[in-house]
């Protein structure tokens, strides 16, 4: 157990001192001196990482040494881009990691037992609906730019509920196919040629799902909808192992592509510019073609940070942070940013295959889907391998309420990671005693 | 659950291998395609508010530099000027935040902005030292030559280009419609927006470098080609063949004659007829005397169907058809630059600067030197040699053949007291009624008897009249003048 924290401490200390160094030559690139405020950075860096580091020390000991210093790599990387772009955002943006590192170090502290969160099933799924709708309300809900109304107002604070609905919804799914996998397996409803699970037994998901396709479709949340539609089949054929929900829920989802590509004005042109943004290029086309320049620009080595161009591109900080990343430090960086999230990917798999508890194997699942999904959506986006819809790249992206959540799942990885050794520990003393 | 959790896992590897794969392909693969696209302004922004280096002439006009920006305000601290506005504009080009840049702007980006890998290793003991970086780049262009030229072309669309035959240094290169970079490069938006539509939709394409951007029927200058091919191959010399006196001349497989001038009747040997611009007798020159495989391969010693080695951005090729084996019409008509031949100013220069060199062409250049803010001189070029169409001796044959036509001849507009001066006229008939033409000349003029020092071509295009004598009308006091002022500066004759 100390072996995972100490290897854990080491890679702590290691991204640490890379995010610090990045912040000094991004300042050097873009203004040729060292910056003013490295000795507060330099604590605030420490202090906050390194609290992240003996919180799950503390807290949960065996869990997997990886995502941790992973995804600080990531969050540091980002802040230092960030920081380069706009020094307000930078401000903000530091507020939020700590935020984001408060949630995650109350949550281990919260949760000690994944299944605490298996019974609040339908709490999760009434609470994260209730979520995703609130900016549906008149006088909440605005709109901040993106074409998706999809933020909310409280006095000054806003937010995107949706981030916090994602995974309550993602919890809902794991708690509710794991109680019921059996049964929504060997269910048999007929239709014509077609074996269905009954209906009986899917309902409340399939309710819970397609209100949430509705609502982020309805909201122009092009991203989110995909991504959503993804976790629900994946973490459905994971729980019941029948590939046929692959096939029809694919089916589905070329149809409904299809006829929202036809009828929907801003489909088709997310589609349009995917297929040709040189048509429109100081359109509709202007962003993701500044990105590709920004990154061709970059090469192999990058311009070197703080020395992009990337104040052209709308949405660099969120969207498009991914080709700032590319132009700076180059084709290196992009695949060191790529390896990170498998990287993530691979931790959170091995975390999902490691466990025994069918709630928690589905949750880490669910929630592995959820950050390497949107990472690759929204990379592929931008790289115009797919059509581009707006997500934030996890735990790099400008936001605040996406990164606080992405601490929050990251928290919950690690509770499951470290149920696992736990029990792995107390199984083996207890064949020693026996 | 565990197995569908592996497959997750594979398939979420093989998408991010994608985007790997897609990242590898924007980054290396297509990252010059990117860097190189018009609207593509990485270049330009990342040196924009960096040190950048003046453009000098010659005789020691600033035609780019960078000054502070008087709004102290903008996001900008520099801004980029040019002086003498449209008289260099499309030699300069423009540096522009939204177009990127163009001519020597963009050609020497590099130097002055003081990042080629010289610049940056010689100060890099400076590395503590406050001071600009920059190169400012000395060119060969003079603006008294391009004043003269400016003068004469008056609001005549055409080009005029003079070099020096002996180096392959510009020294004169200008071209109407011509424009003002300052607009383009204009940091208000409104204003570089408007001009930049209003220029992209002017007639002419004022934006456009013609002078080795733009194509055009040579007409009978290339003749000077057909001759010194005939020369160098040995099938042609002074005295021999001596071509029938006829009004015309008819090739095999077709009835259709190429007819002289007025349907004048001329022939005789090769001074004789060069002094009358003799369409008859160079086309069986070309399509007999000479035959296709020669006349091909000789025009491309000249330097046609060949990439310019010009150190401006994107020199467009000259044509001469290669598809004329078994066609002698069509041999017969490229032979007086006529049917596909189609040929740049610059490279019509670098034809006469071929009979003025000795038979060498050097390759075309601008650059003379490059110079540190100290004044100290980083990179000086170097002239060297590109192509060698003509031995010494078939090049002075042609050299007095060409004497002969200012002396005598359809070029004889173009004499200069007391200097030795060679020319060609041409004519290149647009095919209309009235009749209007592209009119040519392309000649040299130095000290005589010693190497010629300068050489020109001046195409004044959509003249009317169709006669020989129109392009020594229309273009031989350009040409004359352009020589006299190019002369005045190397200390005259």
């Amino acid at each position: 157990m100390t072996g995972r924290r100490n290897t854990e401490l080491g890679l702590m200390l290691m991204t640490v001192v890379i995010v610090c160094a990045a912040y000094v030559l991004a300042s050097l690139g873009s203004e040729s001196r060292i910056p003013a405020n490295i000795i507060p950075f330099l604590v605030a860096v420490i202090a906050l990482f390194m609290g992240a580091h003996f919180a799950v020390r503390k807290l949960a000991p065996g869990a997997d040494p990886i995502l941790l210093p992973t995804v600080t790599l990531l969050n540091g990387l980002g802040y230092v881009v960030i920081a380069g772009l706009n020094e307000k955002l930078a401000a903000a943006q530091a507020t939020w990691t700590a935020i984001g590192i408060v949630a995650f170090v109350l949550t281990l502290w919260w949760v000690k037992r994944p299944r605490d969160l298996e019974r609040y099933r339908y709490t999760f799924a009434v609470v994260g609906l209730g979520l995703l709708l609130l900016p549906l309300v008149p006088g909440l809900g605005y709109d901040a730019g993106s074409g998706s109304t999809i933020w909310v107002k409280f006095g000054p604070i806003s937010f995107q509920p949706g981030e916090v609905a994602k995974v309550a919804l993602a919890i809902f799914f794991a708690a509710y196919l794991a109680d019921q996998r059996e049964l929504i397996a060997t269910s048999q409803w007929k239709i014509g040629p077609f074996r269905l699970p009954h209906p009986k037994y899917l309902g409340p998901v399939l309710i819970a799902w397609g209100v949430t396709l509705l609502v982020m479709f309805y909201q122009k949340d092009l991203g989110s909808s995909l991504l959503f539609f993804a976790l629900f089949l994946v973490m459905i054929w994971v729980a019941t192992q029948r590939t046929s929900f692959l096939v029809i829920g694919g089916g589905l989802f070329a149809a409904g592509a299809l006829f929202a590509w036809r009828t929907l004005d801003h489909v088709k042109v997310r589609v349009d510019i995917w297929i040709n943004p040189w048509k429109t290029p100081s359109g509709d086309g202007y962003q993701i073609i500044q990105g590709l320049f920004a990154m061709g620009f970059g090469g192999l080595t990058g311009t070197g940070l703080g020395r992009g161009g990337e104040t052209r591109i709308p949405a660099a900080e969120n969207d498009f942070i991914f080709a700032v990343i590319a132009e700076e430090l180059g084709l290196f960086g992009g695949a060191l940013i790529i390896m990170a999230y498998l990287l993530v990917i691979g931790s959170g798999l091995r975390i999902a295959a490691s466990t025994d508890q069918v709630f928690d194997k589905l949750l880490a699942t669910g929630f592995t889907l959820l950050l390497g999904l949107q990472a690759f959506i929204i990379v592929a986006g931008v790289l115009r391998l797919l059509p581009l819809t707006g997500v934030a790249l996890p735990f790099v992206s400008y936001g605040g309420s996406s990164l606080v959540m992405n601490y929050v799942i990251l928290a919950l990885l690690l509770r499951i990671s470290d149920q696992t050794s736990k029990r792995s520990m107390n199984r083996a003393a207890s064949e020693v005693a026996a | 659950m565990n197995r569908n959790i592996m497959k997750l896992g594979i398939v979420l590897v093989v998408l991010y291998v994608a985007l790997f794969a897609k990242l590898n392909w924007i980054q290396v693969v297509d990252k010059e395609s990117l860097d190189n696209n018009p609207i593509n302004t990485a270049k330009v922004r990342r040196d924009f508010n960096r040190p950048r280096g003046s453009i000098l002439t010659a005789d020691g006009a600033v035609i780019a530099q960078s000054i502070a920006n008087p709004d102290t305000d903008s996001e900008f601290k520099r801004m980029r000027v040019y002086p003498e506005g449209e008289l260099f504009g499309q030699s300069t080009g423009y540096f522009s935040f939204r177009y990127g840049s163009s001519g020597i702007e963009k050609q020497y980006n590099d130097e002055l902005s003081g990042s080629t890998f010289d610049q940056q290793v010689k100060s890099f003991g400076d590395l503590f030292v406050d001071r600009e970086n920059v190169g400012n780049v000395s060119v060969s262009l003079r603006k008294d030559v391009q004043q003269t030229a400016q003068q004469q072309l008056g609001d005549r669309e055409g080009s005029v280009v003079a070099l020096d035959p002996r180096t392959g240094a510009v020294l004169g290169a200008w071209s109407w419609p011509s424009y003002d970079p300052n607009t383009v490069s204009s940091l208000d938006k409104a204003i570089a927006e408007t001009s930049w539509k209003t220029l992209n939709a002017a007639p002419g394409v004022p934006m456009r470098p013609h002078f080795y951007q733009d194509r055009y029927f040579p007409g009978s200058t290339f003749k000077i080609v057909t001759a010194g091919v005939g020369l160098q191959t040995g099938k042609v010399t002074n005295t021999e063949p001596s071509y029938p006196f006829t009004n015309g001349y008819t090739a095999e497989g077709t009835d259709k004659p190429i007819m002289n001038f007025g349907g004048a009747t001329c022939g005789g040997t090769l001074p004789e007829i060069l002094r009358v611009s003799c369409n008859s007798s160079f086309a069986e020159m070309g399509a007999e005397t000479i035959g296709p495989v020669d006349m091909v391969a000789g025009a491309g010693s000249f330097g046609f169907n060949s990439s310019v080695p010009f150190d401006m951005p994107e020199p467009a090729k000259s044509v001469f058809p290669t598809n004329v084996g078994n066609n002698q019409p069509k041999l017969a008509m490229s032979s007086i630059g006529q049917n596909d031949v189609q040929a740049t100013p610059l490279q019509m220069a670098m034809v006469a600067g071929a009979v003025a060199n000795g038979g060498v062409i050097m390759k075309p250049h601008v650059l003379s030197e490059v110079r540190n803010v100290q004044g100290e001189v980083i990179s000086t070029y170097s002239p060297s040699k590109w192509l060698t169409p003509m031995s010494p001796f078939a090049a002075s044959t042609l050299l007095d053949d060409m004497v002969g036509v200012v002396k005598s001849g359809t070029a004889a507009g173009m004499a200069i007291q007391g200097c030795q001066v060679g020319g060609k006229t041409g004519t290149a008939q647009l095919g209309t009624e009235p009749p209007r033409s592209h009119t040519w000349i392309i000649g040299f003029a130095g000290p005589p008897g010693k190497p010629p020092t300068v050489a020109v071509a001046v195409v004044v295009l959509n003249q009317s009249g169709g006669s020989e004598s129109t392009g020594g009308r229309v273009a031989a006091p350009i040409a004359k003048a352009v020589l006299q002022t190019a002369l005045a500066a190397q200390g005259g004759c």
